[in-house]
């Protein structure tokens, strides 16, 4: 059995669904991402476009990250899964600087690398990933991919010359394939990226990896002074006042 | 941002997740200068040894694994901070996994500090009769053992070539980052220990042949030569993918980076090859001291933004 994930590009409505649920699924801490939704708009006006793009790890079959582990912190499932322990993860960020397709990222909670795991827990309990069940629109297909009569295989044959994969230069052979896609939403070079503010958000870079609340000493001292962790109840306590308003913000 | 954007597309991001900048910053490149000093001072060792009498150079043999040492320690302790987990390095040696350069590299880097440990204390224990005094039995040891050292140094420096170079395998398994490429950084891995073992011993070699220090001044100048003509070929001439092409592109069009990295070139190639070249006619030791710095202080801007660049790319 190899586990594989297909995104009907042409389906997706970019409500975001599907990167909501993965947050909840698996508790991903504020500022990471396992799963997210990119915008792109294509064309000058009144001729435009916009597509939606889900970008998540594509578990590939050669999968940079496993190699450069130096721990084995990654490494692959019997079905075809690349998952992570986090307990043996020495938050070398190798892995970051591996994967092609930028899908890891150093957790601010635990300070070890963390992405999408197609929901390894869920599926080990005979459960769909937590963003295919919550796809308005059956964009996300999952399923095994040596299996021939599998949803994501007849839909493969089906959509036989129109599938395709992120970055296949890079011979990762990735299991994780989208329908409807092009060179301006596949390729990362092919789109501008504008920094500052944007259609609702500020499209920027993290001014930190990992806690950007403890810097190098802290990461010493924390088993023995204790670490005060930055996680997701903090934002039941986030004080909105003291920040700029939602139109400052570039709203909508 | 590095971009190739087609015109005719207009297409921008109009919605994202901020996402990750530099991710192996200014750490690592402490980790890979003072690497670069550590084994190149063992290449420059080796070498003189083989080229003069050991009384051309007096203080070499204790002088040189007390560099070593010293550079090793400063490259493992920014390896040990470079890590979000620090206390989990044992993890490389309790679990590890071969087919990771960094795991390999551990190794090997470990092996090679025990062995520069013992070259040390021998070295030390020689130079200095009264050192530890007359009951300390770990000189005491290393006086009885002295010919180890020259046992142990063929094996080291066998051993500092792929502890100089296991980083740029490691580079080349970052496969998100196309402008590292594993034989040309072996290469400058290897040119840059050479400058950098080089330099360093210049600061020392105060006391030896006129012979000797011009054999310095020539590696010196060779290395930078050669590292400078690879970084410039890499620079103008890497068609070696898109998104090489285009974060060379963009440092070339004076973007971030582009003034550190000529100021690297001309502090820490250009000029210590003219100063090089005046050394060996003119035999002026300050200008040979101040090229031994230059180079030192060059060669960590250019690495550092050698490693830095490729990761302005966006990858997703």
């Amino acid at each position: 059995m190899k586990l594989g994930f297909l995104v009907d590009l042409n389906l997706c409505m970019g409500c975001k669904g599907c990167e909501i649920a993965c947050k909840v699924e698996n508790e991903v801490p504020l500022s990471t991402w396992r799963l997210r939704v990119k915008y792109i708009d294509l064309g000058t006006f009144p001729d435009t476009r916009r597509s939606f793009t889900p970008l998540r790890c594509n578990h590939c079959e050669s999968a940079p990250c496993e190699r450069i582990c130096p721990v084995s912190a990654l490494h692959y499932l019997e079905n075809g899964i690349v998952n992570i322990d986090s307990d043996r993860c020495i938050g070398c960020a190798g892995c970051m600087m591996a994967c092609p397709y930028g899908a890891i990222y150093m957790d601010p909670e635990t300070n070890t690398a963390d992405k999408c795991t197609y929901c390894a827990h869920r599926i080990e309990s005979g459960m769909m990933p937590a963003c295919v069940v919550a796809c308005p629109v059956e964009a996300n297909i999952f399923g095994d991919i040596e299996d021939d009569h599998s949803n994501i295989s007849l839909y493969i044959m089906e959509h036989k010359g129109a599938v395709q994969v992120r970055k296949p230069e890079k011979h990762t052979n990735p299991h994780h394939y989208y329908v409807g896609g092009g060179n301006q939403t596949l390729n990362p070079l092919a789109h501008e990226r504008i920094e500052g503010y944007s259609l609702f958000n500020n499209i920027t870079h993290l001014d930190h990896v990992g806690d950007k609340n403890h810097g190098i000493l802290d990461r010493f001292l924390a088993p023995f002074v204790g670490h005060d962790k930055l996680d997701n109840k903090s934002f039941v306590h986030f004080d909105n006042t003291a920040h700029e308003s939602h139109e400052e913000e570039g709203g909508h | 941002m590095v971009e190739s954007t087609i015109h005719a597309t207009q297409a921008v991001v109009t919605l994202d997740v901020p996402i990750q900048g530099i991710v192996w910053g200014s750490i690592i490149t402490v980790n890979m200068w003072a690497k670069s000093i550590g084994t190149g001072v063992v290449f420059l060792a080796a070498y003189l040894w083989f080229r003069h009498s050991k009384d051309d150079m007096p203080n070499l043999r204790w002088l040189m694994p007390v560099i070593a040492f010293l550079s090793l320690n400063i490259f493992l302790l920014f390896t040990l901070i470079d890590l979000h987990q620090p206390y989990r390095m044992i993890h490389i040696f309790t679990h590890p996994h071969w087919t990771s350069s960094i795991t390999v590299g551990a190794w090997m880097a470990s092996a090679f500090l025990g062995l520069i440990t013992v070259l040390m204390v021998i070295g030390a224990a020689d130079a200095f009769p009264t050192l530890g005094g007359k009951k300390c039995k770990i000189t005491g040891l290393a006086r009885k053992n002295s010919g180890l050292y020259e046992k142990i140094m063929p094996f080291l420096v066998f051993l500092a070539i792929p502890v100089t170079t296991y980083t740029a395998i490691i580079m080349a398994q970052a496969s998100a980052r196309e402008l590292w490429q594993a034989p040309t950084e072996v290469m400058q891995m290897m040119w840059a220990a050479l400058m950098a073992g080089s330099a360093a011993l210049i600061f020392i070699s105060g006391s030896w042949s006129k012979e000797a220090r011009k054999d310095l001044a020539l590696v010196l100048t060779v290395a930078v030569f050669f590292s400078f003509a690879m970084y410039m070929s890499e620079y103008f001439f890497s068609f070696k993918s898109a998104e090489a092409e285009a974060i060379l592109e963009f440092v070339h069009s004076g973007g971030a980076y582009n003034l550190e990295f000529w100021v690297g070139m001309t502090v820490g190639f250009i000029i210590p090859f003219f100063l090089g070249m005046s050394y060996m006619k003119s035999e002026n030791m300050t200008l040979l001291r101040f090229a031994a710095l230059a180079a030192l202080v060059g060669l960590f801007f250019v690495k550092d933004v050698w490693l830095k660049i490729p990761q302005m790319l966006p990858l997703s």
